[in-house]
This record gives C-alpha cells, structure tokens and sequence, in this order.
C-alpha cells in the first residue's frame, strides 16, 4: 500500500473478499440477517416436507403435522416404494432421460458444428429456427401434436400401443426435438470461441468434415457438453407436462409424472405421498450435490450470448 | 500456433474470403456429412415442433371432435346427422368469438386474468428477489456459498414435487400456516388452496419460491461477467451502492434482462404442473390457466381440437413478443457482420 498504483487504489476501494471483518457495517448486518431469513424461508417447505414423511400417518392426523415427533420412522418411504412400484417408474424415466439426452446432445452438436464452423448461406436462420422453437411454450403445439401421435402408427414391437401416442419412443422424440434448440444455440456459440484456424490446420492436413467435426472439435467442446447434460438429464427427468398429456397408460409413465398417480393411490396417507415424492428427487439431489457447478454454468452458457 | 493466430488476427478480410472458400472445398462426401447434420435434428425440429406449431393456427379455423378427418367444408353447411360423428369441418373464427364470448366460455378471461397475474408476480416479486439475491451474494457476504445452494435447491426440484410439499404446508387442519396463525380448528379453518380467493396466490408463492432462485443463478452468472474496474470507477466518482447499481451495473446487464425477460414471460405461459397437482388433475375454481384450458379440450371424451387450438393460437401470439425481442438482441449483432 506504499506506492500507489491504480490496482492498489481500486483494491483499497473495492468492497473485498478480503476484508470481511472491516466490513461489518450497518448494511452488511442488514443484509446478513436478510440472507439468514430467507435461508430458513426458503429450506422450511423441504425440511418440514423431511419431517412429516419420517413420522407415522395415524400420529400426524392426531396432533397435526407441526408437533413433536413421538416416532421417527422410514416406514412411509419403504411402504411407497413397495406399495407403488417405485423401480418401474424410476427405470421408466431412466429409459427415457438417458437416450433422450444422448441423442440431444449428438444431434444439436452436429447442427452446432455445421452452423458455427461452416460458412454456409443459411446458417443464422437455422439458429432462429431450433432456438425460436425451443421458446415456445409447450402447449401451443400439444393439440397438433397429440392428434400427430395418435396418427403414427409402430410396429408392436418398439410400441406396445402400437402408436407413437403413449410410447416411450413418442416421449422421447418430442423431448429431444424441444430441447435441441437450447443445445444448438450454447454449442454454437461455444463452438464459436474455438479459433478457427484448429480445423483449418486439420484441412490441410486432409481431415475429413466429420473427423473436424468428430475429433477435433467435439473434444474441445466437453465443458459445454457436461454443463449441457448436466442441465437436460434433470430437465427431461423433472418433465412433467409430456408424460401427462402424451402418455395414457399409467404405468409407462416416467417418476415425476407418475406422481401425480400416487397422489391419488394414497390419497389418504400425505405422510407416504411427501416420502414418494422425496425419493423421486432423489436423482436430481444427486445431481444438485455432486453437479452443482456443472448445472449452474450450463444456465450461464444459455444466458450470457447477447 | 500462435503465431498463425495472430497473423490471422491482423487479416480479418482475408480469413473471411479463405473460410468461404472452405466451404467449396468440400468433397462430395462430406457434403454428404453436413446434409445430414444438419439434416436430421431439421427434420425432428420441423415435425415435431414446427409442423404442430403451423397446424395449431390452422386447425384453429375447424372445428374437430379428432372423429373422422377434416373436410375442408363450411360447418354450416355440412349439416348434422344424428347420431353419427361429425367430420372436421372449417369454422372461419367462430372458435375465437366462442373463446372470447364469456358466456358460452366462462373461463378464458380468467384463465387470461390469472396467466396474467402470474407474470405480474414474476415481475415484481420473484424477478426483483432474485435479483436481489445475487446482488448481496455477488459482494461475496460470510456465507454466500451456503446461502446460495440453499436459495437454488428449489430449481432443481420438478414442479410436481414442489406442489406435493407445499401441500403439506397449505393443509387445512394439520398445516404449517394454519397451524402457526392458529386457523386450524374445524370452525375457522382456511382452506388455502381451495378457496377461489386465494388459492391462485397460494400457488404462486410455490411458483415464486422456485422462480427466485432461477433468477438469482441467472443474474449472478451476469454480475460475474460485469467489469470490476466499471464498479471501482463509480465508486471513485463518489456513486453509492445504490447508484453504482442502478446507474452503472445494470445497464450493462441488458442482454441478461432480456434473457429473464424471456424465461419469466414464457414461464408464466407455461405455468400448468403445480396447477395439475393441486388439482390432482382436476380443474380448480380459481386456478384456471391458458395451459390448463389447452389440456382439457384434449384429454377426456369430447375433444375439441379446433377449441383447443384456438386457445393455443392465444398462447403462441403472447409468447411472440419476448421471444422476438430475445431472437432481435441475439442475432442482430451476427447479422450485421
């Protein structure tokens, strides 16, 4: 702090990471004690939902849900899982999140390549096109679409409705199809940030487009491509609105639609229905521990283009 | 490399007409490649976004009960035989002038009125909470990281979920809040999520406690990228923080305004999954939503597929406008290069 350079004065008047102690101001304290309150309003609706599932129905109906707990049990959890079948509908939303993603994933990163790498006539309009559609909201099109599913016919074996209407393919085709947008539109602009002179040099060196594409520039993308997965695993896990509408038969419908059966299964037992719903969230809470960065910069690769 | 960057960097023009030339340098094999790149996600985004989205403002002239296929003959002069289905047949706006008809449509202006309300509340409340959020969290308080992960965990969670829990905090005679303020006796109960008067203000304290993080995540990212030394420079001029803010930081956060602009207009169109749970998939007095109105001219016995395409179009024209201004701010800048 001896000699004055620019750097120290702007670090002397930057409110720092450095320095909280200094810092404990009037407003500092105000903000703290807003963040403390928030904190507890914002965690209260899980923990409250926590400590209703681990006590017992009859116990709950007699003093209410805001008691103290005589009995903390796991009964409601293992009672849903095996009253309701949990592991078909948690496999049922795996069958359909995991394809959907890599197929996701696969193809908008191919559009992404094409539009950002090569320098063809229409390649902003294809943008608009995947990102425009990305941002409607779904039930513009369901009507359209609904009668779409039920006019496409499958061989019994893909479809055991032998439609595209309630078959796991049916929910599949239509969650990627919406989510390529969003992917097109971050790859593109990531892919962008790569010097173009990586696959000019591979060119020369005779490489085909698809190995450019393939092995030169896929690699280079793996950031954006962890943060994008990361982000349509429990976008497509959390769907809620396709399952309902698209898939007739109970149980082909994946977890967190099929919430919406339990509901009305144990509609009796609240204490069961908030333990199922728990432990639907049990994927994401994985991803929300272990993958939090990941799912945070994917949100920033979407938002910061403009 | 680098010095091959660099040398590209001093020839722009030159790059350019290179890169172009590129493109005629494909073989026949790779145009083979870059056609289908291209040329399946096109095809999955045209049929199952794009063809349905041009069907919805077309169909939205018949009138269809999904019986028979759509003639393209006036219902007027189709005429009606009893007891038989009716094919589809061109109803020119009359699904709208019954859209809009309270009378014959008693929802829709409520369902308006409440899509509405919906994104009112977006805009001022959650938005300027989570905004608020990532402002004290981006001056990197004790505890941010804490704070943070807490404020986001409700983003992660599905909707459906959201609505189970919350449940337990609206019900009537065990619940969190009627428990607290003492309404839980069977003469005074509140019904939170039934009573027409409230049950829409309900909801949307859930929707907004998830609505807040969203925003918080998306404006920190933003803050993140701000120049530190446009901060310091206001704050050597003597602007407070309040000023700082105001005056320096949030101008430079336009392109992330319009992004939330867009998430939370589009999010209140899309409004439907605490609705269906709340409603165990039922319509609810109070809770009537555009989306909601869709699903129901769908699912059930009597389909009506013009109506509820109708009420699509509705949807589609509204959400036009944040998705324009958000297409408009993206690709300006790429077309004018």
């Amino acid at each position: 702090m001896t000699v004055i350079t620019p750097e120290a004065i702007s670090e002397a008047a930057r409110p720092t990471k450095h320095h909280p102690r200094r810092q404990m101001t009037a407003g500092s304290v105000a903000a703290q004690l807003f963040m403390l309150a928030m904190a507890i309003l914002w965690i209260t609706p899980i923990a409250f939902a926590l400590y209703v599932s681990l006590r017992p129905e009859d116990e709950t109906s007699r003093l209410g849900y805001v008691s103290i707990a005589h009995t903390l049990t796991f009964k409601n959890f293992t009672n849903a899982w095996t009253q309701s079948n949990m592991w078909h509908f948690f496999m049922n939303s795996v069958w359909i999140t995991l394809p959907a993603v890599i197929i996701t994933l696969v193809l908008a990163s191919g559009v992404a390549f094409v539009v950002s790498r090569l320098n063809l006539k229409f390649n902003i309009a294809f943008l608009i096109l995947f990102t425009a559609g990305n941002l409607l909201p779904q039930q513009v099109i369901i009507t359209p679409l609904y009668r779409l599913y039920l006019q496409v016919h499958l061989p019994h074996a893909i479809s055991s409705s032998g439609l595209l209407y309630d078959s796991r393919l049916g929910l599949i085709a239509i969650n990627v199809s919406f989510q390529l947008g969003f992917c097109v539109f971050v790859l593109s602009n990531y892919m962008k940030t790569i010097p173009g002179d990586i696959d000019e040099a591979a060119l020369v060196d005779g490489a085909s487009l698809f190995m450019r594409y393939w092995r030169i520039v896929l690699p280079l993308c793996r950031p954006a491509m962890a943060a994008l997965a990361t982000l349509l695993t429990t976008w497509i896990y959390n769907d809620f609105f396709w399952a309902i509408t698209l898939i007739s038969t109970g149980n082909k419908r994946p977890i967190t639609s099929a919430l919406a059966n339990l509901q009305g299964q144990f509609v009796s037992n609240q204490n069961m229905i908030a333990a199922a719903a728990l432990m639907a969230a049990i994927p994401t809470l994985v991803v929300y521990i272990l993958l939090q960065k990941q799912f945070i910069a994917g949100l920033a690769l979407g938002s910061s283009k403009g | 490399m680098s010095s091959t960057s660099t040398e590209v960097r001093t020839r722009p023009a030159a790059t350019k007409r290179r890169r172009r030339r590129s493109v005629r340098r494909l073989t026949g094999r790779d145009k083979v490649v870059v056609a289908l790149l291209l040329g399946i996600p096109l095809l999955l985004d045209l049929i199952f976004v794009w063809l349905p989205a041009l069907a919805t403002v077309l169909l939205s002239f018949t009138k269809w009960t999904g019986v028979g296929g759509i003639h393209l003959k006036s219902c007027t002069t189709a005429g009606t035989l009893p007891g038989l289905p009716q094919p589809g047949c061109v109803y020119g706006v009359q699904n709208y002038s019954q859209a809009f008809n309270s009378a014959i449509t008693p929802d829709f202006w409520p369902a308006v009125r409440h899509n509405m309300l919906w994104l009112l509340v977006f805009i001022v409340i959650a938005t300027p909470l989570g905004m608020l959020f990532a402002v004290i969290l981006d001056r990197g308080i004790r505890g941010s990281r804490v704070y943070q992960s807490i404020l986001f965990l409700p983003v992660m969670l599905s909707l459906a979920l959201i609505g189970i829990i919350w449940e337990l905090i609206y019900a009537p005679n065990l619940g969190l809040i009627n428990t607290v303020i003492g309404h839980n006796k069977n003469s005074n109960l509140i019904d939170w999520l039934g009573n027409p008067r409230l049950n829409l203000w309900a909801v949307l304290a859930e929707a907004t406690w998830r609505q807040a993080g969203y925003v918080m995540v998306l404006y920190l990212a933003g803050l993140k990228a701000v120049d530190p030394a446009l901060k310091e420079a206001a704050e050597i001029d003597g602007a407070n923080s309040w000023q700082t803010f105001w005056r320096v930081v949030f101008p430079v956060l336009r392109p992330i305004n319009v992004v939330i602009l867009v998430v939370t207009v589009i999010e209140s169109l899309r409004a439907f999954d605490l609705v269906y749970i709340t409603g165990g998939g039922n319509p609810v007095k109070g809770l009537e939503l555009l989306s909601v109105l869709v699903t129901q001219n769908i699912v059930g016995e009597t389909q009506r597929i013009g109506f509820g395409s109708t009420l699509g179009v509705v949807l589609l024209v509204i959400s036009l406008v944040p998705i324009s201004i958000f297409l408009y701010q993206v690709f300006r800048r790429e077309e004018k290069k």
